[in-house]
């Protein structure tokens, strides 16, 4: 379970996040949407504490990931980003082999086990559905892939060490078609392993892939709720407003 | 006048520039290898000089160079990387790292004949190194830490933001990110900066000067406390203050081919390098 | 443990961060802890003084002004502020032993100081250079004079440089100042017109595959060692400037000035057209667009908008003139006169250094004196880089970048 409490995010004095709280359940898949800007990725981003990457920014308000708060002292980040997989918006694999890329968090990790890192890197690429694809070349540059192989193997990688949770920002928004309609596909099958929280800017997808749709605009949440009532009977004139697309 | 005909001047003008001034810089360098082509052989590569260093050869020069690239790499590539890494992976964008940049850049700017001074002082007098390898390394190697910093920081700065969040994603510490994903993808651009600063350490003459370069001395050096002779320096003495300037300058023509050799070797070096090794 | 060696690592990167500081603070503390020692020295060569006659009134001299007597450009006590009375130069030498019996003179010279008080007494107007262990001490009618220190006032406007004169040594930077700031002025005034105009013609004019032969070629120029250049200008440029100018030596600033643009014109061309190439072609198409031709484009659009990138490579260029010292020591002629002409000699403090120390005894005032002129030269490069920092500041500011 994931969930914030009043949370507020600041980049230096621009404040991007206003007060959010929400929950998230396990074994769902919710998906962020609203206009450039609002926020929805920076929220994503807190559950990894990739936030902190950026340079004066200040953080209010508690971000629990199972009950605990992820941004205590004796939290260890490293340990927590590994609990929690990221795909990026861009395809972003490692200028190394297919096979070393899904390899890459157990190695850093201080996995030795040959056997079982080989295992670890099979069964990812299987729940990646890119396995039948690249079994014969795993010794190839991941660069030799399509964006969507690129996609899909970057989602492999996160898999690789088992996290339980996965936050994807973006994932299809710079791929064709086919390539996302096979990531949306992906989607429905993780859900029934992980907890994933999904950013679009691509409705359709929203109402597609996920169970709960947020609805966030100018660092505010407008609205939380399922999917399903979200797309079809939104609470809140500013949703049914963005949904129907008269601004945004 | 009309800005037809004025444009038809001006682009003669700068035409005319352009040949003149590319002619005068190939001049230069046709003038030194057509004179000097001639001396270069087998001979005057491995023999020290003779007969007040109007014949012979050059032999002890070039090993007196080779030890100095030698001994100021060591110095200047690790804390020149180590120092590069701080300043684009580890130090943030604060008044620290704005400070450290304008201190790199100053010292760049400082001119080699004060690292001449300096390294007299410390090296030679102060801590009583002598007029040695050691000393001579050390001042070069501290010359050259500016040219490696910076190579090194853009080659750094190159690589894509993405490998790094995606790498400390998947839970690997900065570090890790930094050994396995950043250094091996800068790899090819931070060696063309290596090279590009030894071609700068092999010419350099002032900070030699009174750190290690001896006038003549044939024999090869033994160790680290030793002086030596050096290319760069080696010309300038037979090229001004020799025992014969006439007979002696075909020497000179054949140090100073050596020399832009040297430079040339280290560009063509650089360059394929860096067309070879790029994998991204 | 994998924390541990990351702390390690991470404080071993800090510290190599801050190396540059370091080297600078280092070299600030050695050059200006051995060049201040000047300000200690003496005016007279160590292990001598002077004497004169106790009628004389002045009480002690300034370098320029021991020179002087003893070049006998002064004449008078007069014009020193003293009594009217001619100036009688005395420098002890073996020969005045010769004018005494061993016996008058003592078995180990003990009675040598007396005689050389006798001379000075009798000599009213006398100034005598004598080693210190004859110096006549408590005489009647001697007055040794009061040991000045060499001060900056003599050293910064001090116009002689004669390290190695007797019996004060002048260490007069003016005219050293002066040969580096005049041949590094004409080598920037001959490089940037003819480096511009290289710029111009690569980044506008060259053709693709004239670029892709020339770009390497200026870069390859940039790296070759400032002795070859040195050497190119020893033999090929100072020869015709005498014979062109028919000049007594080749050796002069206008040698200097050639050299030092010929080795500045790859950086300056480079960087400048780098600078021209980061115009965006958004705002070339739109002054061809709004009829202007090629030329107008040039100089109305493309050298305003890299003209901050441009100067500051004339900066950092004037930098580099300045500091050079290898290629200005072979070919200027080393002369540490005042320059009146770019058809003299003349002498810049980097060659001053580099042709200097080898021969300066260490620790000496003469070894102080040129760490001093480092320190000068160091503040010089100092300004000019700051300089350069904040042009290319300002260059970012006015692009909102």
């Amino acid at each position: 379970m994931i969930e914030a409490k009043n949370v507020n995010f600041y980049y230096g004095n621009f404040q991007a996040l206003k007060d959010i709280s929400m929950v998230m359940d396990d074994h769902t898949v919710t998906a962020f949407i609203g206009p450039s800007g609002c926020g929805k990725s920076t929220f994503l981003r807190l559950f990894n504490r990739m936030n902190e990457l950026i340079a004066n920014t200040r953080l209010t308000g508690e971000c629990l990931v199972n009950g605990e708060n992820i941004y205590q002292k004796s939290i260890d980040v490293t340990e927590l980003r590994k609990k929690i997989g990221m795909v990026f918006q861009k395809p972003n694999p490692f200028p190394q082999s297919i096979f070393e890329n899904v390899a890459y968090g157990l190695r850093v990790d201080g996995v030795k086990d040959k056997h079982f890192i080989k295992q670890r890197v099979e069964e990812s690429l299987v729940s990646a559905a890119l396995w039948n694809e690249v079994k014969d070349k795993l010794k190839k540059s991941a660069f030799e892939l399509s964006g969507g192989q690129q996609q899909r193997l970057c989602i492999a990688r996160a898999l690789a060490i088992s996290p339980s949770i996965i936050l994807m920002d973006e994932p299809a928004s710079a791929l064709d078609p086919i390539s996302t309609s096979k990531i949306e596909d992906l989607i429905h099958v993780l859900k029934k392993d992980y907890t994933i929280v999904i950013v679009t800017h691509n409705m359709q997808q929203a109402a597609r892939v996920s169970d709960k749709t947020g609805f966030f605009m100018l660092g505010t949440l407008i609205e939380y709720n399922d999917t399903r009532k979200m797309f079809l009977n939104p609470e809140k004139e500013e949703t049914q407003n963005y949904i129907t697309g008269r601004f945004g | 006048m009309n800005k037809k005909t004025s444009q038809q001047i001006a682009f003669i003008i700068f035409r005319i520039l352009g040949i003149f001034v590319v002619g005068i810089l190939f001049w230069i360098l046709g003038f030194i290898i057509y004179n000097g082509i001639g001396v270069i052989s087998w001979k005057f590569l491995t023999e020290p000089p003779s007969e007040g260093m109007t014949g012979g050869g050059i032999f002890p020069a070039i090993v007196g160079t080779l030890c100095l690239i030698a001994g100021s790499s060591i110095v200047a590539f690790p804390l020149g990387i180590l120092s590069a890494i701080y300043t684009s992976e580890y130090a943030g964008n604060g008044y620290i790292i704005k400070f450290i940049r304008i201190m790199t850049n100053n010292l760049g700017g400082i001119p080699s004949i004060i690292f001449g001074l300096f390294g007299m002082s410390l090296f030679v007098n102060t801590l009583g190194f002598g007029d040695s390898i050691l000393a001579g390394s050390l001042t070069l190697g501290l010359l050259c830490l500016p040219l490696v910093i910076r190579t090194t920081e853009e080659a750094l700065k190159a690589i894509p933001d993405s490998f790094r969040t995606g790498s400390l994603a998947l839970g690997a510490s900065k570090l890790q990110t930094v050994n396995r994903i950043i250094l091996p993808m800068a790899f090819p651009n931070i060696i063309t900066g290596l090279i590009l600063s030894i071609g700068r350490i092999s010419g350099e003459t002032a900070p030699i000067l009174f750190t290690v370069a001896a006038y003549f001395l044939p024999k090869l050096p033994t160790s680290i406390f030793d002086q030596v002779m050096a290319l760069p320096y080696h010309l300038y003495v037979i090229a001004v203050s020799g025992t014969d300037l006439e007979a002696s300058r075909p020497i000179a023509y054949g140090t100073a081919l050596v020399l832009i050799v040297i430079v040339l070797i280290m560009n063509l070096m650089a360059s394929f390098l860096r067309r070879k090794l790029k994998k991204y | 443990m994998k924390r541990i060696l990351e702390r390690i690592v991470e404080l071993l990167l800090t510290i190599s961060g801050a190396i540059t500081t370091i080297v600078i603070l280092l070299i600030v503390v050695f050059l200006f802890r051995e060049g201040l020692g000047l300000f200690q020295s003496s005016n007279v060569e160590k292990g001598y003084c002077l004497c004169v006659n106790t009628e004389n009134t002045v009480l002690q001299l300034t370098p320029f002004q021991i020179k002087q007597i003893f070049d006998e450009e002064i004449d008078n006590w007069e014009k020193l502020g003293g009594p009217d009375e001619e100036i009688v130069v005395f420098r002890f030498s073996d020969s005045f032993l010769d004018s005494y019996s061993e016996e008058e003179l003592g078995k180990n010279l003990e009675f040598l100081p007396e005689k050389l008080g006798e001379v000075i007494r009798g000599t009213p107007g006398i100034i005598a250079y004598l080693p210190v262990q004859y110096q006549p001490i408590n005489q009647r009618g001697v007055r040794i004079l009061q040991d000045g220190k060499i001060k900056l006032s003599d050293f910064l406007g001090g116009s002689e440089w004669i390290p190695t004169a007797t019996p004060s040594p002048q260490f007069g930077v003016l005219p050293l100042i002066l040969g580096t700031l005049w041949v590094s002025l004409f080598a920037i005034l001959i490089a940037l017109p003819l480096g511009l105009g290289v710029a111009i013609y690569l980044s506008e004019l060259a053709g693709e595959q004239m670029r892709k032969i020339l770009k390497p070629a200026i870069e390859l120029l940039a790296g070759i060692p400032s002795v070859v250049y040195g050497f190119f200008g020893l033999v090929i440029i100072v020869p015709l400037i005498q014979k062109g100018f028919h000049l007594p030596v080749g050796e002069t600033a206008f040698a200097g000035s050639i050299i030092l643009a010929i080795m500045a014109l790859p950086t300056i061309i480079t960087v400048a057209e780098d600078a021209m190439q980061t115009t965006p072609q958004a705002m070339r198409e739109a002054s061809l667009a709004l009829g202007a031709n090629h030329w107008q484009t040039i100089y109305k659009v493309i050298i305003p908008y890299s003209i901050s990138g441009i100067s500051a490579a004339v900066v950092l260029g004037i930098g580099r003139a300045i500091g050079e010292t290898m290629a200005v020591l072979m070919v200027t002629g080393n002369a540490a006169v005042i320059p009146h002409s770019l058809f003299e000699p003349v002498r810049t403090i980097p060659a001053t250094i580099a042709a200097e120390l080898g021969e300066a005894p260490s620790g000496g005032p003469h070894y102080q004196a040129l760490f001093m002129l480092g320190c000068i030269l160091f503040l010089i490069t100092l300004v000019v880089s700051i300089s350069a920092e904040i042009i290319s500041k300002n260059k970012s500011q006015a692009k909102g970048i």
